[in-house]
């Protein structure tokens, strides 16, 4: 388990109650790791607890139970080892474009000389398209380019993981498109460990190794772990021409619309190990191929019953 | 388009204006053959100018003769009860930007502490509760008894009644900065200083300059009060000296000045909240 760069432990959280009465935990039993290089989605409906177990990981907010593991050591805190992308995007409006980068820069590399920051920021701030614009203010920009100064934000002070809570769920289809673009290629080039939430199935299946499903919350877990097996070097342009594409797509949609509410109560443990989530791999497998250590077409509906008592 | 309108308006200004002379003039017009005027004209001109006496509200020719007098000298200094127009807003305004400036430095620290911790909020809430509605002027007499000093007992006098609408417009600028910059600071890991510097109070500024702005408003409203208290120097004393002159004309242009001073710090302080304002 040590060897992964990032694992997380039997994560759980419970928010307090107004009332005495103690809150249902929004998930608990969460076990994943992620690999260097990896660049990992998480997909699951509302108030599942995604962007509590990425602030537990950017150590914004701390667990109720669980740990999390970076690099050997436990994240106790916020740190510049891991740089957050914020879904408001979170610029600083009396700054510039500049300004917000290079605040972030200064706070990892106090000793550097001013022009040795501007010059790094100018780089990261061209990597994401905006060299024109640096001198501008947040409020002067589009939508996209905020999103995509704190994107050039996050990546300028090189941190081992990147954080994104749904960074592009605000934007119009087409930006969206666009920055997607230039995402994949900045992580095939700089091969970052990313985690990203997303409500954006295409989205995870074009950016992700990885793809973790989480059930519905309370008591959310961790569903299944999905492989996304096509080849690395995927254009938006293209990845719809690959036969695995519309398996892994089919898969994930089918367990957003139908199976992921029925992995919470006790029954669900019956078939389901929240240690060791099964990991599949959708794009592989042919159209008849049942997905292994799933619960089939059968006990579902039962199990439905039950739950709706 | 804009400029045309704001000729139109000033234009509009301009004509109210003449109204408002018009109607004073003829509302203050001189009362002719009065008994007074034959039978006693011996005895008004034993008594001093008979036609120069004062009687009933000053029409605007008088006033503007009291607006070209003081206006023409304004710093001259004749003994304390005949100083200059110009002398006499400077004790005030000395007053105001003294008392306020200490306002500043006890309210923006304790403010941002206490925006920064619900704990400390708590503990000082019901206090600002109770001191905030208290007329600065009662403060006065304890003023004056403790500090045994006119002047001083103005300037402390200022001094309450600007905090607090500072210490609570910072408090809660401070207390509302958005989350995500807090969190965009913390996974920085910016130190507490920077951060106060560099994120909460460009953050905070304009609505820390609202409550200056207020405060300034107060200040300069309590400052004439309180002048006419304690006496000595300043624009309120002018007032109230003039008036104890029976001197109305010198008592309107006084009124006027008080005035358009406050407008000039309102502008000031507008212009201050211009630059420190932040479009998202």
């Amino acid at each position: 388990m040590s060897a992964h760069f990032l694992s997380i432990e039997a994560l759980k959280k419970v928010y307090p109650s107004d009332s005495g009465e103690p809150n249902p935990p929004v998930f608990e039993d969460i076990h994943f790791h992620i690999d260097k290089g990896e660049f990992v989605c998480i997909i699951g409906h509302s108030g599942c607890g995604k962007t509590t177990i990425l602030n537990v990981l950017a150590g914004l907010e701390a667990a109720t139970a669980g740990d999390a593991i970076m690099d050997g050591r436990e994240v106790s805190g916020p740190s510049l080892d891991r740089g957050v992308v914020f879904q408001s995007h979170a610029l600083m409006p009396w700054m510039s474009v500049l300004g917000n980068v290079a605040f972030a820069v200064k706070s990892k590399w106090p000793e550097w000389s001013k022009d040795k920051i501007t010059a790094h920021c100018t780089g990261y701030l061209e990597m994401v398209g905006l060299g024109q614009a640096i001198h501008r203010k947040p409020a002067e920009l589009s939508g996209g380019m905020k999103q995509r100064v704190g994107i050039a934000r996050a990546f300028a002070i090189q941190p081992k993981m990147l954080l994104l809570d749904e960074p592009f769920g605000a934007l119009d289809a087409l930006t969206r498109g666009t920055i997607q673009d230039e995402l994949l290629k900045i992580v095939q080039a700089t091969h970052q460990t990313v985690f990203m939430i997303t409500h954006d199935v295409d989205e995870a299946i074009l950016l992700a190794d990885k793809i973790l499903l989480m059930s519905n919350g309370p008591h959310a877990k961790i569903a299944e772990i999905v492989e996304v097996t096509m080849p690395r070097d995927r254009t938006r342009a293209g990845i719809h021409h690959d036969p695995q594409y519309y398996r892994i797509r089919n898969h994930l949609v089918d367990f957003l619309v139908n199976r992921s509410k029925t992995y919470a109560g006790a029954e669900a443990e019956t078939f389901h190990d929240a240690k060791n989530p099964p990991v599949v791999r959708p794009g592989l497998e042919g159209e008849r191929a049942p997905v292994v250590l799933l619960p089939t077409e059968k006990p579902a509906p039962q199990l439905k019953q039950v739950i709706n008592h | 388009m804009p400029s045309k309108l704001s000729l139109h308006a000033a234009l509009i200004s301009i004509l109210i204006f003449a109204i408002f002379l018009g109607a004073w003039q003829l509302a203050t017009q001189p009362k002719e053959s009065s008994a007074l005027a034959g039978a006693d004209a011996e005895y008004a001109a034993l008594m001093g100018k008979g036609a120069e006496k004062t009687d009933g509200f000053p029409p605007p020719v008088k006033v503007a003769r009291a607006f070209v007098e003081y206006l023409s000298d304004p710093f001259y200094d004749k003994g304390p009860n005949d100083k200059g127009i110009g002398i006499q807003l400077a004790h005030s305004l000395g007053r105001v930007g003294l008392g306020f400036l200490l306002a500043v430095v006890v309210a923006l620290p304790l403010g941002f502490a206490i925006g920064m911790s619900p704990l400390l909020f708590r503990a000082f809430n019901p206090f600002i509760q109770v001191l905030k509605p208290i007329s600065p002027l009662a403060w006065m007499p304890l003023a004056l008894y403790s500090l045994k000093d006119s002047s001083i007992s103005g300037i402390f006098v200022i001094f309450i009644c600007s905090i607090w609408p500072m210490l609570i417009n910072t408090a809660f600028g401070v207390a509302s900065v958005r989350r995500d910059w807090i969190n965009v600071a913390r996974t920085l890991e910016v130190n507490p200083l920077r951060k106060a510097f560099l994120v909460i109070l460009p953050a905070a500024a304009p609505t820390i300059l609202t409550g200056m702005r207020i405060s300034m408003g107060i200040a300069w409203l309590v400052i004439v009060a309180a002048e006419m208290l304690v006496g000595g120097t300043g624009i309120g004393y002018f007032v109230w000296n003039e008036w104890n002159n029976l001197a109305l004309p010198n008592v309107i242009f006084a009124v006027v000045m008080i005035g358009l001073v406050g407008m000039v710090l309102d502008m000031f302080f507008g212009w201050l909240q211009k630059l420190v304002t932040y479009r998202e």
